[in-house]
Formats: structure tokens, C-alpha cells, sequence
């Protein structure tokens, strides 16, 4: 198949790209190695949306932070994702503290965060009440906020989709050969043919340049293990929480999620150039954690955890700690997306169209279509409805009536609408992305049977067939009998 | 609005007795709601046999024990739904539910039997490191899939946690034909009973490694590995002890958790330690006319237990609808130390209809011990039993008269174990 | 010849003694605290028997599977010889609880009958 342009990598940023090139008069290939759209970095991060005080002013990381704090609400809306504007604060601890915060302040001002305060340890303990007693004062930025990562990057596949954008999983790319002005790309699930390729390989970027011969940047998976608390630690937290960053580094943080849960973390340990694909939680990665957390709310227990779990950033070795949105020098109709660590999901909507301004450049001949649309339709979410509009969609299609997953309320017609979705959920894990189904306190306990039983009526597979996230990590084999 | 005179939410081995022994009182009309396709709750998937030797007195597996209810309630104008989810418990006990045949089901009714079991804690609970590959599941998640779906969830299996479930599942995945290398108990001790032990891992000689536990999961998309370390007194795995076990399934049995989400949204006050509703005699919770029994009220490790102690709940209930509510407010309080974990129940009326049972667990193995009951030093009750483990519910029963009698409202039972 | 085992009778799990003669008998029990202990031991040597339960396939069912169990506890050391005959039966639906689904399976007297209905 010939394309006008392939993008690589179906995470925040390639999603949020193919979005915005779904809009033009072109034809768009998103490949994605693995089962699903947002399984990697995107699935497994903060998922906050950060003011934009930490970068250095004039990095493209600061510009497109800021920009893409500020653009985060209106894509939220218009994509149905879930986002809460609940603001940042970056705890003190002493009075050298105070003086950082100070220096964060000018650089977000230097940055053009709007509105940033340094709060007393009063209004501080105000807003978050289980705070520690050594907290001293804090830099309140109200433009941050937290948003469904994973949420936002399927949203986004979703409306590409409907703008007739391909979307091709289980297709890691191979190879690339460059001839004829096209670049022929190798998947494992065929050739493709492409005017135009952009790079948005997460922690694989590297690689994927490396095959047109651009070998100027390398990455390092940089790990940071996580726990998430169940909903009823809600109330020990109401903001995104920051250590003041110091000689020991940034530390982890705690928040909120846009479904009510605590998650708190990262760590950040720098891994081996082939230890891309480990996401092992470790016994340091997470005693760290919880030792962390101490010093920030020091009631707040990982008794209550429900899960814990790691992901890498994507950490562009060598120095440069900067974004790299560029066409390769090697051939500029191969723009690399590269290095998108932290603040990475924030400035995803700006990253989108920094990227096809620099598209615009390197290929003005297509134009805007016709018709486009912004948006997907609005998944139903049964809990969220009045009992009132909950009866009425009950009458129109009876399975909104049957309770799949206890824990968080989900319905046997949710399940079913994430399936049959433009790029659709085709393992136990994309269920769970899409609906929650699986992600309360009995994590899938009672469930999980049940959302593999649906999967494979819908998908015509046999029980099992069906997998968690794809390839090999099947849940069922043979039958008893 | 549909109106009953009493709802009772789940239709295990609790609701079903609760529901039939409330008719049996006299209630007229009562409505079971059932959240899975058919009454019997987790007995269904329990294809083992040791059901029924308290109450009926004879051996039978899980899915005959629970169609002798079944069958009972069918005889009865009970009515049942299935395939129902309650969703909340609202003021002046309307009980708002959920299916797809009815849409939104609105219930107000005099009285509600809470009866909706436990559930498995889960992987994440644990904290255990390591990757998330399929094939870690709950031992009865995998119970679901063996005995109901007929499928396998693994070949070569580690099971933590001996709990009963999990020994049962040893016994199963075996005689269909997986290889079950070991059963890790973090404890010193097994929390199944003996009987289990024997018959599901020394009949076929699987190891049971005590004070041992998994500190690392492996393998990328499905499991391919565990590593296993043996713990100290402190439950902290030793350095050194670490040992690698292939394996494609780890299955989890490490404990049971009330399932009281509903009971907690309609403000029901609950025990700390048994993570149920605290409850009086006739098993009536915090709020007038809502009760509790079985597994949702405290984990139980016999049917048949289960069985009476929703008995009296259907019988308090009953009384409750006649308008003849056993007196409240004026309770002797009920607490456990010296050994003792909790006690249900955790109130008794100060004039109760008759003698009452104390349930209660302790908190390890105990031998040649002395329950003791006591009131403001004065003793009820005392008896050397010559063994308590935290793995079998023991009760006392308290003479209505001795209750009665006592000066100080207030109930203590203890241990005395034997100076060394 | 000694054996020692773990009284399953009771939940007190008193750590029994048997010792044997050379063709297997019992010839004295000691540890058990009670009269069942004594014929639990002399079961468990002579002739240890066990209920066995599993499922059956089943054909045209809501259900794949129906559960199953002896009619009677069989001999511990036939368990997985039964297994075989169990592995291999298929039964149509519907099925009632009770049902004979093998009769007399692999010698041992027992039925293998079904404990649910599909």
C-alpha cells in the first residue's frame, strides 16, 4: 500500500499527529508495534499536566509546555478525555527551599506560566490539609492539572479515524529503504510505501532513524515505577504534588487522577539502550516510592495500593535534554519526534502542531480537506448518567443494564461500544484502558472472566484467544475436556 | 417504585437462607437480587466436596449444597432476580439496582438483608515487583475458569497463599493435568485446614513451603517465572534464600475481603478488623432494618456456618418487618483481646429473646488454651480447648439469663494461654 | 515399618503414630487423642479412599462443562485412572443433578454422577 505519509508509533504524540494530518487531503498510515494504540510511555506515566516552570527558558520543552498546558482543556472537551484543571504545587521544606522556589518562579515567568504564586504555609496547609508539618510554603501553579494519557491518545486515534486515517497494529517496523523519493517500510505485518515518515517511536526512535542512517541522537529508557492508591485515599490529596527539586534530584510526586485514585511516583533510573520493553517494578524502584511519600503526606499508606507499575521515558543521551522535532538531516522528509520525555504528554496538542508546521514546510502541496471532523462521538460512561438518563438508555439497548465490572460500575454495553470503536480495544488491557473495566479495588478479579468471554464473542475468537495485551500473553489455553 | 417487605442483596448460600428463613417467619414478601445469571453465589464454581457435614450432615460439593436452597426457594413465592446489580442503598431503605431486563429497578422495602459475599484480594495488594504478564490471577478466578468455562489458565503453576481456595486449586489444576510445582505460605503456618493439607498437596505430593513468598514475577507478555524467598519473624524475605521457580501461572490465595461497598455508601458503621458491618445478636447493622450475614459480614471458612448465622439474620429481619423490633440502643458491648481478633457479634441487646453464640478468631496457633468470657472481672464462660488456629471460626454460646444478670454492659473474650 | 501423619478427623490435627507389621497391618496407633484418630490411621494404611470431583463436557449446555463426583469415595490410588475416564466421557444435555454419567468407573464401585444441572 503507497501513503502520503506514515507515522510511527501510536503513542500521545503520533496520535495527536495523525489527528491533525487526518485533516489534510492525504492519505495517513499510523503503524503501531503492538496490539494497541498508547502501550507504552503513554499508558504508563504522571499523567499530569505540568504549569511549565521546569524547563529551561528557550527549549523548545518550555515553549511547548506552556503552549500545550494552555491548549490541554479544549482538546479534553472537544475529545470527550477526561481533564481536571486542579493546579500544582511544588512543596518546601526549609528555607533554601523557599529560595528555589523562587528561581522556579522567574523561570516560569520566563516561560510565560500564567498566574503563579508562593503560597504561606498556611494557605498551603489550607489546600492540602495531610500535608507535612515540615512543609514551610509552596509554588502554587493553577494552570496545571491532570488528564487520561492513555484516554487522550485513543480519543485522538479514534477522530483520525473517522477522517479516514489507517491505523495498522501489531506492525513494529523493521526496516526502512529509501529509493525513488518513497521510503519503503518493512513491518511485520507487511510493506508500506510512504512520501513522508514521521517518527514518533517513544523509546525507540532512535532505532527507527537509525534505519534511513541518522544516527545523531541515542535513547535511554529512563524507568519510573509507580503506585496507584484506591479511590478511598481520595481525600488525602487535592492538588498535583511536587518535592522542591534539590541536590537529590526531583524527587517523586503525588496526585490525584482524573478518576478519583492517588497515584504517586516516578523514580527515574536510567536502563541499558537494550532494556527497552523492561517495565518490571522493582522492590528498590517501589520501597523508594513509598519512602518518598512519607516525607510529603505522611499518613498516607500504600496499604491502600491497588496496583503498581513502571514506565519509560524516552531520555535522549548525550547531554541534550531538549525535545528533537526535526527533519533528519539524513533525508528531511523523515521528521523525527524524538526525546519526548517529560513535560511530553502536556505538550502533546502543541508537539501536534509544532510538528505540521514543520510538515507545512517540508510538504506545502496538501491542502486542507473538504470535510473534516475535531471530535469522536462521546463514549457513555453508565456511571456518570443520571439514574433518570440511565432508565432511558436502558430501554433503547438493555446490555447498558448489565454490570460487568463491579468495582468501578461498568456495563456489558460499554464493553461492547470500546470494541466495536473506530480502532477498537482487542485485548483484556484495552478494555480496561477504554472503560475502566478491571481497574477498581478487585483488579479484574470478578470480571476478568467475563470482559474475556465478551472479547471473544465480539472478536469471533474462541476464550482462548483472547489476551491481556496481545501477542503472547494469553490467558487461557487449551480446554479442560 | 416496586415496594417488599424485605430485599435481600446477593443469592449465595447467605441470601438464600436468610430469605427462606424470613418467609418461614412469616414474611410475605421478599425479593432476592442477584448480580450473577443464577442463584448459588460462589458455591457454583466450588465443585469440591466437604459442603454440608455441620447442617446436613452428610458430605456434598459446593453446587449441591447450593441446589438444596435453590430448590427450597423455588418452592417458596420468593421472588428472585438475577443477572441484578444493586447499586445504592438510599435513605428509608430503597434499595436502587440495576439488569438489563427491568433497566433501573427502584425497591423500597421494610427491611434489607445485606448478603453479598467477599472477594479475593488482589495481585496489586500484595505489592509484589516484577512484570505484568499474563498469567497471575486469584486462585478463584482460575476456579471460574477450570470448573465453569472448562478452559486452563496455565500448565506449570506456583500457588501463594494456602488459604483453602488456593490448596483446593492445587488438587484441581493437578487432576487436569497441570504441574503445580509448590504452595509458598508467607505465614509459619497454613491458614487452610489440615484436612485440605492432606489431601490436596500430600495426596499428591506437592511441597508446601511455610514462611516463604514470592518477591518477583517474570516474563514480558506471559508469565514465565517466579522468584520465591524464604521470610524471618518479621515476614521480611532473607537475602540469600532467593530461588528462581518456572512457571506460566501464579495464582494468589491470600486472603478474602468483605465486599462492602454498598453497606459503607449507606453509612453503615463497620468493624476494623473484620472489615464487616458491626452488628447485634439478631445481625442487624448500625442502620435500623438493614442486616447482615455471611461472608460480607465476616469471612467465614464453613457453608455451614454461613448458613446459620443467616439464619438469624432472616429471623431478626423477620421480626424487625412484624414490628416487633428487638430492643436497640440498650446493648452490652462485645470485644476480644489477649489473642482474640475480632468477635461478631460485636453487640448484644441488654434483654436479648435468647442464648447467643459468639463467633470469634484468633490471631495464631494456639495449644492447650482457655477461652475466657468476662464481665468486669467476673468470668461466664471458660473452657482449655487444645487447639485454636487463625484458620477455624471458633464461638462460645452465652446464656441469655448470664447476659441478662451482667452489672457493667460491656463483654470480654480472651485467651489464657499455659505458662511455658 | 512406621508411618506418621496428621489426623484430619478434627480440626485439633493430632500427629499420629502408626506402626506396621510387614504385610501392611496396622499393628498400633499413637498420638490420636480420640477414638477417630485410631481408625483414620488404620484407613489411611489400609485402605485410603477419596472423593474425587471434576467435569465433564457436555453437549449443547448454557454451560460447557457439568460438574461431577463419585457416588462414593474411591480408592486414593485409582484418582487419576478415573480422571481418564472422566477426561474421556462426553454427556448431552440436558443433565440433571444426580445423573449416572459413567457407572461403576474403572472398577471401583462408584458412579460418577453429576452435581449440578446444564
Amino acid at each position: 500500500m503507497q501513503y502520503d505519509v506514515v507515522v510511527i508509533g501510536a503513542g500521545v504524540c503520533g496520535a495527536m499527529i495523525t489527528r491533525e494530518l487526518s485533516k489534510l487531503d492525504l492519505k495517513v498510515l499510523l503503524l503501531e508495534k503492538c496490539n494497541d494504540v498508547a502501550m507504552g510511555t503513554s499508558k504508563a506515566n504522571s499523567a499530569i499536566v505540568h504549569a511549565g516552570f521546569d524547563a529551561e527558558p528557550g527549549t523548545l520543552k518550555a515553549k511547548l509546555n506552556v503552549q500545550g498546558a494552555s491548549l490541554m482543556a479544549y482538546y479534553c472537551n472537544k475529545l470527550h478525555v477526561p481533564y481536571k484543571n486542579i493546579g500544582s504545587l511544588v512543596v518546601a521544606y526549609s528555607w533554601d527551599d523557599m529560595k528555589t522556589l523562587d528561581e522556579l518562579f522567574e523561570r516560569g515567568f520566563a516561560n510565560g506560566v500564567p498566574n503563579m504564586d508562593i503560597i504561606s504555609q498556611e494557605r498551603l496547609r489550607d489546600m492540602e490539609p495531610y500535608i507535612s508539618e515540615e512543609a514551610v510554603g509552596a509554588l502554587w501553579a493553577p494552570t496545571a492539572g491532570i488528564v487520561s494519557p492513555y484516554e487522550l491518545t485513543i480519543a485522538a486515534v479514534e477522530n483520525a479515524v473517522l477522517n479516514g486515517a489507517r491505523v495498522k497494529r501489531n506492525s513494529g517496523v523493521f526496516a526502512i529503504e529509501q529509493k525513488d523519493g518513497m521510503f519503503i517500510l518493512s513491518t511485520a505485518s507487511g510493506v508500506v510505501k510512504a512520501k513522508y515518515v514521521i517518527n514518533c517511536a517513544g523509546v525507540f526512535a532512535d532505532q527507527i532513524a537509525k534505519m534511513i542512517g541518522d544516527d545523531s541522537f541515542r535513547i535511554i529508557p529512563r524507568k519510573g515505577e509507580y503506585y496507584l492508591l484506591d479511590k478511598n485515599e481520595k481525600k488525602m490529596v487535592n492538588h498535583v504534588l511536587f518535592h522542591c527539586p534539590s541536590k537529590m534530584g526531583k524527587g517523586i510526586l503525588i496526585t490525584p487522577t482524573v478518576h478519583g485514585n492517588v497515584l504517586m511516583g516516578p523514580t527515574a533510573i536510567d536502563l541499558d539502550f537494550d532494556s527497552k520493553l523492561d517495565v518490571d517494578t522493582t522492590i528498590d524502584g517501589l520501597n523508594t516510592v513509598k519512602n518518598d511519600v512519607r516525607t510529603v503526606i505522611p499518613a498516607l499508606s500504600t496499604r491502600n495500593c491497588i496496583t503498581s507499575f513502571a514506565g519509560l521515558r524516552a531520555h535522549i543521551a548525550d547531554g541534550n535534554s531538549d525535545f528533537l522535532i526535526a527533519p533528519s538531516k539524513a533525508n528531511d522528509h523523515f521528521i523525527n519526534v524524538a526525546g519526548i520525555e517529560s513535560p511530553g504528554l502536556t505538550a502533546a496538542p502543541a508537539i501536534a502542531r509544532y510538528v505540521m508546521s514543520i510538515f507545512g514546510e517540508v510538504a506545502p502541496q496538501y491542502q486542507r480537506k473538504e470535510h473534516y471532523d475535531t471530535t469522536r462521538p462521546e463514549p457513555i460512561h453508565v456511571n456518570e448518567l443520571s439514574n433518570e438518563e440511565r432508565k432511558a438508555l436502558v430501554e433503547k439497548d438493555k446490555r447498558y443494564g448489565r454490570i460487568i465490572c463491579r468495582c468501578e460500575g461498568i456495563t456489558e454495553g460499554e464493553i461492547i461500544d470500546a470494541i466495536k470503536a473506530p480502532c477498537g480495544a482487542r485485548d483484556v488491557d484495552g478494555v480496561k484502558r477504554r472503560t475502566r473495566a478491571g481497574m477498581g479495588r478487585c483488579q479484574g478479579g470478578f470480571c476478568g472472566s467475563k470482559v474475556v468471554e465478551i472479547l471473544a464473542r465480539e472478536l469471533g475468537e474462541d476464550m482462548n484467544e483472547v489476551t491481556k495485551f496481545g501477542n503472547d500473553s494469553v490467558i487461557l489455553y487449551e480446554r479442560t475436556k | 417504585m416496586l415496594k417488599y417487605d424485605l430485599v435481600v442483596i446477593g443469592g449465595g448460600p447467605a441470601g438464600m437462607a436468610a430469605a427462606l428463613k424470613a418467609k418461614e417467619c412469616g414474611v410475605k414478601k421478599i425479593l432476592i437480587l442477584e448480580r450473577a445469571e443464577t442463584l448459588g453465589g460462589i458455591l457454583e464454581q466450588c465443585i469440591h466436596a466437604g459442603f454440608g457435614l455441620h447442617y446436613f450432615g452428610e458430605e456434598l460439593t459446593g453446587p449441591e449444597y447450593a441446589h438444596r436452597f435453590i430448590e427450597q426457594v423455588q418452592q417458596t413465592d420468593i421472588d428472585v432476580k438475577v443477572d441484578t446489580m444493586v447499586l445504592e442503598i438510599r435513605t428509608g431503605n430503597v434499595v436502587v439496582a440495576t439488569n438489563n431486563i427491568d433497566g433501573m429497578l427502584e425497591i423500597s422495602a421494610t427491611a434489607i438483608i445485606l448478603a453479598m459475599g467477599c472477594r479475593e484480594r488482589p495481585r496489586g495488594a500484595l505489592d509484589i515487583p516484577g512484570s505484568r504478564a499474563s498469567g497471575i490471577m486469584t486462585a478463584g478466578t482460575a476456579q471460574k475458569y477450570v470448573n465453569l468455562d472448562g478452559y486452563m489458565p496455565g500448565k506449570k503453576i506456583v500457588i501463594l497463599g494456602s488459604g483453602d481456595i488456593g490448596l483446593i486449586m492445587a488438587r484441581r489444576m493437578t487432576l487436569e493435568g497441570a504441574k503445580v510445582e509448590m504452595v509458598c505460605e508467607l505465614m509459619p503456618f497454613s491458614g487452610g485446614l489440615q484436612r485440605n493439607i492432606t489431601q490436596c498437596l500430600d495426596d499428591l505430593g506437592i511441597p508446601l513451603k511455610l514462611s516463604c513468598t514470592v518477591i518477583q514475577t517474570h516474563g514480558i507478555e506471559r508469565l514465565e517465572g517466579v522468584t520465591i524467598a524464604n521470610v524471618d519473624e518479621n515476614r521480611r524475605p532473607i537475602p540469600g534464600t532467593e530461588q528462581y521457580v518456572e512457571c506460566d501461572t501464579l495464582l494468589l490465595s491470600v486472603g478474602l475481603i468483605p465486599e462492602n461497598e454498598l453497606t459503607r455508601m449507606a453509612g453503615i458503621i463497620i468493624d476494623p478488623v473484620t472489615n464487616g458491618a458491626i452488628v447485634d445478636e439478631n445481625r442487624q447493622t448500625s442502620r435500623p432494618g438493614i442486616f447482615a450475614c455471611g461472608n460480607v459480614l465476616q469471612v467465614h471458612d464453613l457453608v455451614d456456618y454461613v448458613t446459620a448465622e443467616s439464619q438469624i439474620a432472616g429471623e431478626g429481619a423477620a421480626a424487625y418487618i412484624a414490628n416487633r423490633p428487638r430492643g436497640r440502643n440498650h446493648y452490652v458491648s462485645v470485644s476480644g483481646k489477649d489473642g482474640v481478633r475480632y468477635v461478631v457479634p460485636q453487640n448484644i441487646n441488654e434483654n436479648p429473646d435468647g442464648d447467643v453464640k459468639l463467633y470469634f478468631r484468633v490471631a495464631d496457633v494456639f495449644r492447650n488454651t482457655k477461652i475466657i468470657v468476662e464481665s468486669d472481672g467476673k468470668v461466664l464462660y471458660s473452657k482449655k480447648k487444645p487447639k485454636l488456629a487463625p484458620g477455624e471460626m471458633e464461638y462460645v454460646i452465652i446464656k441469655a439469663d448470664d447476659i441478662r444478670a451482667l452489672e457493667k454492659k460491656q463483654l470480654t473474650v480472651r485467651l489464657e494461654v499455659p505458662t511455658k | 515399618m512406621t508411618r506418621d501423619m496428621i489426623c484430619v478427623s478434627c480440626p485439633i490435627g493430632c500427629a499420629l503414630h502408626v506402626e506396621l507389621d510387614d504385610a501392611g497391618k496396622v499393628v498400633s496407633v499413637s498420638g490420636n487423642t480420640c477414638k477417630r484418630g485410631e481408625k483414620y490411621a488404620i484407613d489411611e494404611c489400609t485402605n485410603p479412599v477419596r472423593m474425587l470431583t471434576s467435569t465433564i463436557r457436555v453437549n449443547g449446555g448454557v454451560l460447557p462443562v457439568v460438574p461431577v463426583k463419585t457416588s462414593v469415595p474411591i480408592p486414593k490410588g485409582k484418582m487419576f485412572e478415573c480422571m481418564k475416564a472422566i477426561n474421556n466421557e462426553v454427556a448431552d444435555a440436558p443433565i440433571k443433578l444426580g445423573d449416572v454419567l459413567i457407572a461403576n468407573v474403572c472398577d471401583t464401585g462408584a458412579d460418577i454422577i453429576a452435581t449440578n444441572e446444564v
